[in-house]
């Protein structure tokens, strides 16, 4: 528990953030009958020109913290939006051209199972192990471009282990093969410095309220020079350049506008800060017998640790750790009782892949939260392991994976 | 995922812990689950001349339920006839704790647990 | 600011909906999928909000499934029914909105016969029209409770039952309707049936598809099983809370916004009607209580719009989504309202803020408009 505000400390911020203040306060003049209320697409009323104004001056500022366009940003409902129309959008535009596609096991479920959905009409996927540490290996990935592949989607940074791909040395590779490459920056934009301009990108997914904007909010960058083409995915009244259809949401649009704005102000500040909390987390943690880091420890986001605690069961740990509000893997398949598909796929053994928790911290962690947060774990892994016949067998030398367990 | 108050408790206090000499005679152990599927149970039980169960221990790795189920067959196998252990069926440790339909395989393993350290005990009595 | 007569494009939240959304804008976050106490209280937020929809609806809450807005939800219900070529045939009024239109030109793409359900020349679909534009094998129809334009409203229970005699199912998009007037989901026996938050002093960004479960019905975004597997993506928590307090206002007092709604409008109706150059559309059948739509013959719309905003009145002509083009609308021509006239079109959509002042100053502003207009093209044709 947070003492001052009695409440579990939150370190759960991959999986969403709480809405800056300062966004809520920017959000609230948009909303009500005191504020601007018009409907975005109204053409014959100053109530539809305030609130299309207020449109224009978010995606300015989205575009500024990327270094795109304005008009390369298409609003969407959020990053699973963002990606269903990347992914589907533009393999059904290239269907004639080729209908492969490659992307990588450790993609977030909206990236994976927009592909599945397009295997199922008669695509064919190439999914990609990732390397131990959870990167791509470039020769890997250009050994499977075939001349019939139409599209790349690999994400910027990992939502469970936090790892940074190299975007620009793939997207260079896409290039030289005339592949369209599609990057899920829903956790990166804000965090890492990125320049569209001089990135190889032609399509990038972004979530508001993994950085302190609204939830149900995204966008999808589109690069225009050159035009890369999609076809829509939702269908109506022709909004956003006809790409996506739906009456813009302007409160939320101002939301997330604002905090991109505060994102490129703060993002070098920020993230030294958050550095110096993950080591000090890491610090108090690492001394521990049999504990991991899962994923590159250098190529990383500032705010994630991700570390598997072996011989002891992941929701068990999350149980003891009530006063911490942390996750075992994504908050999308948290609730199935499957170990981690993303440790899974970087070669993890199932006791280390079942004993995992991912510690994100934000804006508003504090060193305390970090001490705290550190006694409550030793004190539980402790505990839990005192209970385990695993770490019984570990101490007595028995080697687990020798034994013939029954499955069941 | 919110857990029952029983559930809580065992996972809190669980009863019994500990860890006997398998190798004993009048212990029997019952290891099962495995490591892939998220839970392992090691019971194991302490029998008299009388061919009732004196004292039972068990460790689990697992979530909250898996504990709670082992736990609570420990404090019900005390005192019972191998045959009466035996007996216990995984309906009514899940019952008893109140488990949720995704939960239930957790007393399928504590029954199975049971079973297990019977068999293993008899065979070293065969 | 100029007074507001555009509440059929959308609504300004009401303060009450704006206090239920601010606890989950600030201090409290989580996401509804995470297991701790955080994502916890989001999902009993979900979960509450899904209740207040299903009552205001009579519904079950197990069949509201939240969408990011009424586009959305007309887009899943036809694309999420006819997916891998499920449907052969399906039947959609030719005065949809455009959200649903779209949607439908896609599957007909994808090799999904589409027919068109004629309206009358009061923008109404007849049982007849209906059962014409039914064929052995269509499976799907759907015709909007009421018109977004017009406010035509249509006898959504009598069609939905020629439907089901024939084992077809029935859509309604009630974004129109929701709030303003009573309608039932289980006494109208439909099948599916589209809302929209916004357009009932909700916030914008959320809607909702009800859908009876025995629906052959699949997810149109993958990526997660939110939303009973029909809807991939993290809940927008506030916005659905919003939209839970909009429907739960409205169930309150929708009774005294209609009657409201319609002392305006109906003296409304009667001062233009008296000015004689202006032809109200759908003016023979039920209307939703706050919309009237009218042409001035002789006049264009453009004009009209303008000088109107001018004089400080906010109205369009017809859809927001759609405006900007000015072709006659889509319903005005499936109605056969003469181009020349359909071009003239105004839409008035009142709400609970507008007063009878606000109407006298709308219709001599009309007035106004007119007589200038006249006396210049009498000026013109002296010259």
């Amino acid at each position: 528990m947070n003492e001052k505000t009695n409440k579990p400390i939150y370190l759960d911020y991959s999986a969403t953030t709480p809405i800056d203040e300062r966004v809520v306060t920017e959000m609230i003049k948009y909303m009500g009958p005191e504020g601007v209320f018009g409907n975005p697409a109204s053409r014959s009323h100053a109530y539809g020109w305030t609130a299309e104004k207020a449109v224009e001056q978010a995606r300015q500022q989205i575009a500024d913290l990327v270094g795109a366009d304005s008009r390369e940003i298409i609003f969407t409902s959020g990053a699973t939006e963002s990606d269903n129309l990347a992914i589907k959008g533009s393999a059904h535009f290239n269907k004639k051209r080729g209908q492969h596609i490659i992307t990588c096991k450790t993609e977030h479920k909206a990236v994976l199972d927009s592909c599945r959905q397009l295997e199922r009409e008669g695509y064919e996927v190439t999914y990609l192990d990732p390397e131990e540490n959870g990167l791509v290996d470039l020769e890997k990935l250009k050994a499977a471009m075939r001349d019939d592949t139409t599209l790349v989607s690999i994400m910027h940074v990992n939502n469970e282990i936090g790892v940074i791909q190299d975007i620009e040395a793939i997207g260079n590779a896409c290039r030289e093969r005339k592949i369209i490459f599609h990057v899920d920056a829903a956790q990166s934009a804000g965090k890492i410095p990125m320049n569209l301009e001089n990135l190889p990108v032609d399509l990038m997914s972004f979530s508001a309220h993994k950085i302190y904007g609204p939830k149900g909010m995204g966008a999808l960058y589109v690069q225009r020079k050159p035009r890369v083409r999609l076809e829509a995915q939702m269908h109506g009244g022709g909004h956003e350049r006809g790409m996506r259809s739906g009456t813009l949401a302007t409160h939320q649009i101002v939301g997330m506008g604002e905090a991109f704005r505060i994102a490129r102000e703060e993002m070098a500040t920020e993230n030294e800060r958050l550095i110096t909390l993950r080591n000090r987390l890491w610090d108090g943690l690492k001394d521990m017998e049999e504990v991991y880091i899962n994923g590159d420890i250098e190529q990383r986001v500032a705010g994630n640790l991700n570390i598997s605690f072996n011989y002891v069961e992941g929701e068990s740990l999350l149980m003891a750790l009530k006063d911490l509000a942390i996750s075992s893997g994504s908050a999308c398949t948290s609730a199935s009782l499957e170990p981690s598909y993303v440790l899974r796929a970087l070669g993890r053994n199932d006791e280390l892949a079942h004993s995992s928790i991912r510690f994100s911290m934000g804006r508003y962690t504090t060193n305390e939260d970090i001490d705290t947060t550190i006694a409550h774990v030793r004190a539980a892994v402790e505990k839990l392991r005192d209970l385990s016949p695993l770490w019984d067998m570990y101490k007595d030398g028995v080697d687990i994976s020798s034994i013939e367990w029954a499955a069941h | 995922m919110a857990y029952g108050e029983k559930v809580l408790d065992h996972y809190e206090n669980p009863r019994n812990v500990g860890k006997f000499d398998h190798n004993e005679l009048d212990i029997g152990t019952g290891m099962v689950g495995a490591p892939a599927c998220g839970d392992v149970m090691r019971l194991q039980i302490k029998v008299n001349d009388a061919g009732v169960i004196e004292d039972a221990v068990f460790k689990t790795y697992g979530c909250g339920s898996a504990i709670a189920s082992s736990s609570l067959l420990t404090e019900w196998v005390k005192g019972k006839t191998l045959d009466e252990a035996k007996a216990i069926k995984n309906t009514q440790l899940a019952e008893e704790l109140a488990l949720p339909p995704v939960k239930i395989h957790c007393s399928v393993l504590a029954e199975d647990a049971i079973n297990a350290a019977v068999e293993d005990y008899r065979k070293k009595h065969a | 600011m100029a007074i507001y007569l555009d509440h059929n494009a959308t609504t300004p939240l009401h303060e009450k909906v704006l206090e239920a959304m601010l606890p989950y804008m600030g201090g409290t976050s989580g996401n509804p999928s995470s297991l701790h106490r955080f994502g916890r209280l989001q999902r009993h937020a979900i979960d509450q909000a899904r209740e207040q929809i299903a009552e205001l609806m009579d519904a079950q809450a197990s069949q509201v499934v939240f969408t990011s807005g009424g586009t959305e939800a007309n887009n899943l219900m036809l694309k999420g029914l006819c997916k891998d070529n499920a449907v052969q045939r399906i039947a959609v009024s030719e005065i949809e909105h455009s959200s649903l239109l779209q949607p439908a030109a896609v599957v007909a793409d994808e090799g999904c016969a589409v027919d068109s359900i004629a309206v009358d020349q009061q923008g109404q679909v007849t049982p007849e029209a209906l059962i014409n534009a039914i064929k052995d094998d269509t499976s799907l129809v759907s015709v909007m409770a009421a018109n977004n334009e017009t406010g035509a409203l249509q006898d959504i229970e009598k069609l939905a039952e020629e439907a089901r005699a024939r084992g077809i199912w029935f859509h309604t998009d009630a974004a129109q309707v929701a709030g303003k007037m009573e309608l039932s989901f289980k006494q109208a026996g439909v099948h599916a049936m589209t809302l929209s938050a916004h357009k009932l002093y909700g916030p914008m960004g959320a809607g909702a598809l009800i859908v009876d479960k025995q629906l052959p019905m699949h997810s149109i975004l993958q990526g997660g099983s939110q939303e009973f597997g029909l809807r991939a993506g993290t809940e927008n928590v506030p916005t659905i809370v919003g939209f839970g307090m909009a429907a739960e206002l409205a169930r309150q007092t929708m009774v005294q916004r209609a009657d409201q709604a319609r002392v305006l409008r109906d003296q409304l109706e009667k001062r233009l009607m008296q000015l004689g150059v202006v032809t109200v559309f759908a003016q023979q059948v039920q209307r939703l209580p706050n919309t009237l739509q009218f042409g001035v013959q002789g006049f264009d719309g453009e004009t009209l719009l303008m000088e109107l905003d001018r004089r400080g009145f906010a109205v369009s002509s017809g859809s927001a989504c759609t405006s900007g083009k000015s072709e006659p609308s889509h319903v005005l021509k499936a109605m056969a309202v003469p181009d020349e006239l359909a071009t003239s079109a105004i839409r008035v959509s009142l709400g609970r803020s507008n007063s009878m002042a606000e109407i006298d100053l709308f219709v001599e502003a009309v007035q106004q408009i007119i007589g200038i207009q006249n006396s210049a093209v009498m000026t013109s044709a002296n010259l």
